[in-house]
């Protein structure tokens, strides 16, 4: 059946190409999904507005969204309408960002944890890391290097 | 007033223009300085700067992209061209971020880049950018307000990565001390324009589409004197070769311009 959490279990299989455990709805980026006599409407928010994935990111959306629901018709808009913050991931999205290496966003720049032992004993290397949405940090405990997700 | 939608300034070729104008402002800022922060890829001074600062870098295009694409939306021209083909004469960034990373060579010959005068001029940018978006986040063109709410959370990190490297010159030793008062002389003998609106500002303002520039402008001379006496820098006099909001612009744009859509220029038809 034809509904919008039918559409939102489907959109759980849509991942931004550099976080691939972590699905597009436990980030926080589906502000929207409505459904009305066979039209699907998807609204999608950037994490950050200088990402570029978000283009790749709104083209699987609608890939997905279309194979699954066959013969209707789908828009998958992407604004700023209802903004994103860090907060709008989800606990899932958290471990999966953990899983992947990535330190989940804290309350602030010190308020993070190394995502492969845990320790809070972590220095900041550099504000920016491989892409402008995380932070680099050493790890003191386990002497890894490690990503951590900007607060936003 | 009621804030203004996509539709509404469409049908008013007036709002359009003067519209257009800022976010050409915008929108070419970022992309010619995020065209000079590329082409330190592979020259940063150390790993984690070069990926840090290629970050930046894209992050400079990224909010370029969107302003090209908020252009498009009004129905002004296609995104990729308004990036790619306007000459030099259309542009409206300040001529300070279209100046060279240094004195001497380019990226693919002799880069003799200056980082002193590339963090100093960001900086610059960067406070100015954040006082530009806070004037810009009560704006009556609704969605020019969403995405300067949006962006600023962005660019304060863009500012405090400069501070730092600034900080870390301006205590570091004499030679690094040198260098960054002699970037700033540099700096702020371009950087008049950037503080300003163009042709339309007055317009701007009676319309509600920025509030109140004059305070702003104060506010950011008195941060920027601030920080840098703060640091133990001393402070220039601000002074304003050409103004690139009217569409003046020196041969350093045309040289980055013909590079950067070098490849564009093949087939603007072509799929990316």
């Amino acid at each position: 059946m034809l509904t919008a959490d039918a559409v939102t279990r489907e959109l759980e299989t849509v991942h931004d190409p550099e976080i691939v455990k972590v699905s597009i709805v436990d980030l926080g980026m589906v502000s929207e999904v409505r459904v009305s006599d066979g039209t699907i409407l998807i609204t999608l928010t950037p994490t950050f507005v200088g990402c570029p994935a978000q283009s790749i990111i709104q083209r699987l959306a609608e890939e997905r969204i279309q194979k699954a629901f066959p013969g209707v018709s789908v828009t998958v808009e992407m604004n700023l309408r209802d903004p994103w913050h860090t907060d709008r991931i989800t606990p899932r999205g958290r471990q999966g960002l953990i899983e992947s290496g990535i330190a989940p966003p804290g309350t602030d720049l010190n308020d993070v944890a190394c995502p492969f032992c845990g320790s809070r004993e972590a220095v900041m290397e550099n504000l920016f890391a491989s892409t402008s949405c995380r932070s680099l940090y050493y790890c003191r405990g386990c002497q890894n290097p490690f990503e951590a997700f900007k607060p936003l | 007033m009621n804030g203004w939608t996509t539709e509404e300034v469409k049908e008013s070729p007036e709002i359009l223009e003067m519209l257009a104008d800022l976010l050409f402002q915008l929108a070419d800022d970022d992309f010619v300085l995020g065209y000079r922060d590329q082409e330190w890829l592979g020259l940063a001074p150390h790993i984690e700067e070069d990926v840090a600062f290629g970050s930046i870098a894209q992050e400079q295009i990224g909010h370029a992209t969107f302003y090209y694409h908020l252009l498009e939306s009004l129905g002004v021209g296609r995104a990729d061209d308004l990036a790619s083909l306007r000459p030099g004469e259309q542009r409206r960034n300040a001529v300070l971020l279209e100046q060279p990373n240094g004195e001497n060579g380019d990226f693919l010959n002799q880069p003799h880049f200056d980082w002193a005068w590339t963090i100093v001029r960001h900086y610059l940018y960067d406070v100015w950018d954040i006082a530009r978006l806070n004037l810009l986040k009560e704006s009556r063109f609704v969605p020019l307000a969403e995405a300067a709410e949006k962006i600023l959370g962005e660019k304060r990190y863009h500012r405090a990565h400069q501070e730092l490297w600034i900080r870390t010159m301006a205590k570091h030793d004499t030679l690094s001390r040198q260098k960054l008062q002699k970037a700033l002389g540099e700096a702020f003998g371009w950087v008049g324009d950037l503080v300003s609106f163009g042709r339309f500002q007055g317009r701007l303002e009676e319309h509600g589409v920025i509030t109140s520039v004059e305070p702003a402008v104060r506010r950011y001379w008195v941060e920027v004197q601030d920080f840098l006496r703060s640091e133990g820098l001393i402070v220039p006099e601000v002074s304003s070769v050409m103004n690139g909001r009217l569409g003046e612009h020196t041969d350093a744009l045309g040289e980055a311009l013909a590079r950067l859509s070098e490849v564009y220029r093949l087939d603007p038809s072509a799929s990316w």
